[in-house]
Formats: C-alpha cells, structure tokens, sequence
C-alpha cells in the first residue's frame, strides 16, 4: 500500500470525491492555482477545472454562506478556512443556517456540505493560526464535528464527511499534516462517521483524545507500558455525535479515565465526556475522571505554545495518578 | 456628491452613475412613458389584487397576534410594492431568498396565507410551504441569506441553467458585511443574480443616515462591479419593471444587479415594536400619501381599469381568504413535542434518539 501524509491523505480523498461525484465542489482562499497553503488542494483545480476549484475572494463568512446556498441547490460544497483561528466569522452561518437549514424547512431544503479548517497549535505558525476551539462548533445542534489523527482515518472520515447528507466540520490537525505518514490505500472506502477508533487496547485505564495530540497520547501510553500499565487508548474521531458506547464500554472495563485535549479547560469537550461518564458510570469508577487539557489562557505565541500544549509527561502524570487510586 | 476637498490637477480616472426610475407619480398619474406591459390591466389589477390582500392579510395577522394567537409579526404596511413587483418578475424556477418582510413575495409565489400563519405563529412546519420547492424560508438574521444568494446563482451558472436568485432584504442589511461579501462575488463571477433593498427608511428605530453616508444604497452595487438602480418603491409598475429588467439581464448571463427601492415603512417594526417612540406622526402622515396601494388604484381608475364594483368584491374576496386562512392556522393539529428532533439530521443520531425518547415518554432502548 502506497505510503501517505495526512495533508495528501486528505489530497487524496478530495481527488477521489471529486472524481466520483460531479456535484462536489471545492472553494475557499488559495485553494486553485495555488493548492491551498498546506497543498491539501494540490493539483485538484488542474485536475478537475476552476469552476469546480475555486478561488474565492478573501471573506470566510463568505466561504461559509456560499456552501449553504450551493448545498440547498444539491451541490456538495468542501470549503476551506485557511486556519482556524479565522473561522469566527462563519460561526452566524453554522449555527444559524448550515446546522438548521434542514430542520427549520422540516426537511424540505438540506445542507450537504463540509467545511475544513486545520485545527491546533505546536507549528509555530503566527497569532492566530493556532486555535482549537472545537468545542464551540461541537455545541452546536444538527453539525457533525469531525477530527481525524492519522493519514488513514483523515482519508475515510473526509470521505465520510463529503458523502454525508448533513453539515460536517472537518478538522484536520495541522500539526500533523505532515508528521503523520501511513498507509493509505485509495479505494473510495469511507470510514464510519461517529464512531470512536480504539488506537490500543489496556485493561488499566482508558485515555481518551483526538486530533493531533493522539500522538503525546501514544507516547505516553508507551511509557506507562513500560512501567507496568496498561492504557486502553481512544481516538475519538468524531465529536459531534460522539461514540459514546465505545467511551462507556471502555471505562466499565478499566475504571479509569483520563480526558487528553489540546483546547482550554473551562467548557471543552472533555468536560462533556467526562459528565457522560459520570452520569452513566459512576458505579464503573475507580478514580475520578480527569482531564489534561491546554490551559485556561489564550493560546500564546511560538515561543511558549509548547509549554501550552499537553505534554507527554503530563499526560503520564495523570494516568500514574489515577492508577493510584485504589 | 457632497463638496469634498479633492485635488483638481489629478486626473479623473472612474466616473459613476446611478438612475432613478419613477413611472407613477404619488397621485397616480403619468411622469414617463410606461413600460409595455403596463398596457395589460390583467397583470395591473393582479398586482393590484396581490397588495390588497397582502394588506388585509397583514391587518389579520395582528389582530391575531394582539389576541394572542399569533407571535410576532412583521407588517409590509407601505411597501408592498417592493416585494409584490419583484416577485410577479420571477419565474418560478427562479430561487427567491425572502427577509422577515417579504410576505407578499411568498404569497405570489404559491405560499398559502395559513402557511405564513404558521411560521409566525412558531410552527417550523410554515416553512415547509407550498411554494417553489427550492425557495428559501424567511431569513431573520438580517442580510445573512446574500451569501447563501450567491451559492445558489453559483450552483445555477457551474449547471448552466437559465435560473436567477433573488435576494430581498432591507436597508439595515446593506450595513453587513454579509450583504457586501456577497455582492462582491457575485460581480467577479458574474453571477444570475438580483439583490433588491426594500429601503423602507428606518431599521427599527435607526434612520437611513445613521446607516450609511451613501446619497443612496444603489451605488453600493458600484463597488462590486455591477448596475445598481435606484426604483421608486412605492410605485409597482416601476418595480416591476426594473425587476423584470433586472432579473432577464442576470438570466442571459449578463450578471448580477442591484435594485434600491426607496418606500416607506408605515407600520411599526413589529408587533413588538412602537415607531412613536422614535418618529413624528407628521413624518408617517407624510409617506401615507406616496403609499402604493392608493397610487396604483389612482391610476387604474383613471385608466377606467377598475371600479368601485371591482374594488368591493376585491375586498369581499381578500376577506373571505383570509378569514378562511386563520380558521385553517388556528385549526392546525399540534405538533408532538418529541418532533423537534425530526430533520435535525437526515437520520437522528442514536445519541439523540434517546433524547428524542425521553421527550416522548417513551422507554429507553
């Protein structure tokens, strides 16, 4: 199987979608001739012609209202926002009229359309350009929330998402564009959108992330392997809906939970699987579910973004601690 | 244009232009030569017929809401010009993207009275409407739909289909980047489509000069590349005119076009809203003689188009429709509460399935 990395997995899939359905258009800045600026588009406006890749003038709300309208008239609209920190201004368009279009119309108009961003810090990019605000969008009901962490799920879960008849956030990890390489085998087969992928299986304790910091989760699961515990690792993949029987079903087994995310503590999604957990595995717990998270302050600059970011050992802090209670 | 200090030894490189169109003078009597299909009373008294019952409709819809039988409403008292021209102009395959005061658009488009009843009584199910399948619903956001205007004449030009959008909002949208962004796009690519602003005067309680230093709303159209044209919004005949014309130009590839339809806003806001408390009596009073209903009806009279006759049946008419349209409204069987789930998505996710079980008291799966 050719070997690929997560920004020419996603390459790959948006090439595979476009060749397979001719409704599927891709829009947003510097997306044409340029390929967009991590080269996700690469080769796609050569390849497929400017009316279907196209360059749109620099205005993100824009870019968000132009998928609602092509999606109501039955296209199926991939936009780009270029970094996540600039996709405020779309926020009027997901939670007023992408997310709602279909059932304020009561399923008489729909809204097929996915809108991708990259997502996190730790590429020392400017201010600005290293948000993960994703759990504002996962608030938000009729959207589907999505987050691959590898070369692979970012090919099936992007597919999964243009094939989708609902609004799909895609965030793509940034960090991981290109360190993350693997096998993909382009073969037009999507992956379940959600459902959470169990990375490892451990009976001690089930860590819980998704996105980009999978990667310090895996380190960190190596090590505390090594020292004796078994962690039971899953890449949640999709936030909104998550799996929730995958979350539940591992924490039953292992009594343990430790919640990895690179967003701010106060109201981000852990806090959310967390109060599921509580609620319906209270009598499962062994310790308290705990989260490791990015702090409460705004993400800072380059030069202190990795002090921002969960680290390995944090993340080894965490599980030692909860393995402690008894 | 307002004196400005400008340096007069620079060349001048750009010069702009905005007309104005006025056929129907507030009296009803003649100021230019009329458009062709001005010489066909059956199209006239049908905009005639379509304004008064918009009129009458709206008068219901607020005894309905000062009842409590209603929710908050919008009226078109004054401008029901501005969205009956533009409408009579489209075809029915045509895309139509209505703000919250475009009853009257809907209503020609097939929407049934009942229908926007519905909706404003706090029904989802008034969106799911009788007219054109692909029509958007009301947009409340102001001027958030002109960016979904502008995918869809996007969607219509890549299928090279001889559609047009049709976007209406008011003057306060045109204070959006919204509205901008999409007029924008829709110049670089040339898009079918047609933003018309119902430029009633006031957004709630905010004049048009706190809205904008523009000498008018139409040459906003001029910085995104394309034709804007100022229209007298209170006479129909000159709506339905620039509509037509503007809406055939968009439709033979020629791009998109803006119209400013300069009208008044009689009524308040909304049901919720009381226009004393920002406006002069003497101002209303003074738009109450340029309002279209009566200048229209001036002017079919002189042409000996319509008569007292005509008018009392009209009326009779309007009443017994709307009459029957409240009875259907009020007569409309609840929704189950566990509904608000159905179309969130194309199938409810088991996450919210449960939620949806819980509402209905059903046992959990």
């Amino acid at each position: 199987m050719p070997e690929a990395t997560l920004v020419e997995a996603i390459n790959l899939a948006l090439a595979r979608a476009m060749e397979d359905d001719p409704d599927v258009v891709v829009l947003g800045e510097d997306v044409g001739v340029n390929g967009g600026v991590f080269r996700a588009t690469a080769g796609l406006q050569k390849r497929f012609g400017a009316e279907r890749v196209l360059d749109t003038p620099l205005a993100e709300l824009l870019i968000s209202g132009l998928c609602v309208g092509m999606a109501a008239q039955g296209l199926k609209p991939v936009g780009e926002i270029q970094f996540m920190g600039f996709i405020y201004p779309c926020l009027d368009q997901l939670v007023n009229h992408a997310s709602r279009l279909r059932n304020r119309t009561q399923g008489r108009l729909t809204c097929p359309m996915v809108l991708r961003t990259p997502h996190g810090a730790g590429i020392r990019a400017p201010e600005h350009h290293s948000e993960s605000t994703e759990a504002m969008l996962a608030h938000i009901p009729g959207l589907r929330v999505v987050m691959p962490s590898s070369p692979e799920r970012a090919y099936g879960l992007l597919l999964a998402a243009i094939r989708d008849p609902d609004p799909v956030v895609f965030l793509e990890p940034t960090r991981l564009y290109r360190a993350a390489k693997g096998e993909v085998e382009d073969n037009g087969e999507a992956l379940p959108l959600d459902t959470a992928f169990v990375l490892k299986e451990g009976r001690d304790l089930t860590l819980i992330s998704w996105g980009a910091m999978l990667k310090e989760t895996m380190a960190a699961t190596e090590a505390l392997s090594a020292e004796g515990i078994a962690a039971e690792v899953i890449d949640l993949a999709t936030l909104k809906p998550y799996d929730e029987d995958t979350v539940l079903g591992s924490v039953a087994k292992t009594g343990r939970c430790v919640i990895v995310h690179e967003a701010a503590r106060t109201g981000g999604f852990g806090a959310e699987i967390a109060a599921t957990i509580a609620e319906r595995r209270l009598s499962s717990l062994l310790a308290p579910v705990t989260r490791v998270t990015g702090y409460d302050t705004v993400v800072p600059m380059a030069r202190l973004e990795q002090y921002y970011m969960p680290s390995v050992e944090r993340i080894k802090t965490a599980a030692r601690t909860v393995c402690q209670f008894s | 244009m307002a004196s400005r200090r400008v340096n007069q030894d620079l060349p001048v490189i750009a010069r702009f232009e905005v007309r104005h169109r006025n056929y129907l003078a507030p009296d009803g009597s003649i100021q230019r030569p009329l458009p062709s299909f001005a010489s066909d009373s059956k199209l006239l008294t049908e905009l005639y017929r379509s304004m008064v019952l918009l009129r009458l409709f709206d008068r219901k819809a607020v005894a309905l809401q000062r009842t409590g039988r209603l929710g908050t409403y919008a009226v078109s008292l004054g401008q029901e010009a501005v969205s009956v021209g533009i409408a009579s102009a489209m075809r029915m395959e045509d895309v139509l993207l209505p703000s919250y005061r475009d009853n009257g658009a809907l209503l020609w488009r097939g929407v049934k009275l009942e229908e926007i009843l519905l909706f404003w009584g706090g029904d989802e199910r008034g969106n799911r409407f009788s007219g054109p399948v692909h029509d958007f619903p009301f947009c409340v956001p102001v001027g958030s739909q002109a960016p979904h205007a502008a995918g869809i004449a996007y969607a219509l030009k890549l299928r090279k289909q001889p559609r047009v959008a049709v976007c209406l909002f008011g003057d306060g949208a045109t204070s959006k980047g919204d509205v901008y962004e999409a007029m924008n796009f829709a110049g670089v690519h040339k898009l079918p489509l047609v933003f018309v602003v119902a430029n009633n005067q006031w957004a709630i309680s905010v004049p048009l000069r706190q809205q904008t230093a523009c000498e008018t709303l139409a040459q906003k159209a001029i910085a995104a590349g394309f034709i804007g044209e100022q229209v007298d919004g209170s006479d129909v005949v000159a709506m339905r005119a620039a509509s037509e014309e503007a809406i055939a130009a968009a439709r033979d590839g020629h791009g998109p076009r803006f119209i400013e339809a300069v009208t008044y806003r009689l009524g308040d806001h909304t049901t919720s809203d009381d226009a004393a408390r920002y406006r002069s009596a003497e101002e209303v009073q003074a738009h109450w003689k340029e309002e279209p209903i009566a200048r229209l009806r001036a002017y079919l009279v002189a042409q000996k188009m319509w008569s007292k006759a005509d008018e009392e049946q009209l009326a009779a008419e309007c009443h017994a429709r709307v009459e029957v349209a409240a009875e259907r409204y009020l007569a409309t069987v609840p929704r189950r509460p566990e509904t608000m789930f159905d179309h969130l998505y194309a199938d409810l996710p088991e996450a919210y399935a449960a939620q949806r079980r819980e509402l209905a008291g059903e046992p959990d799966a």
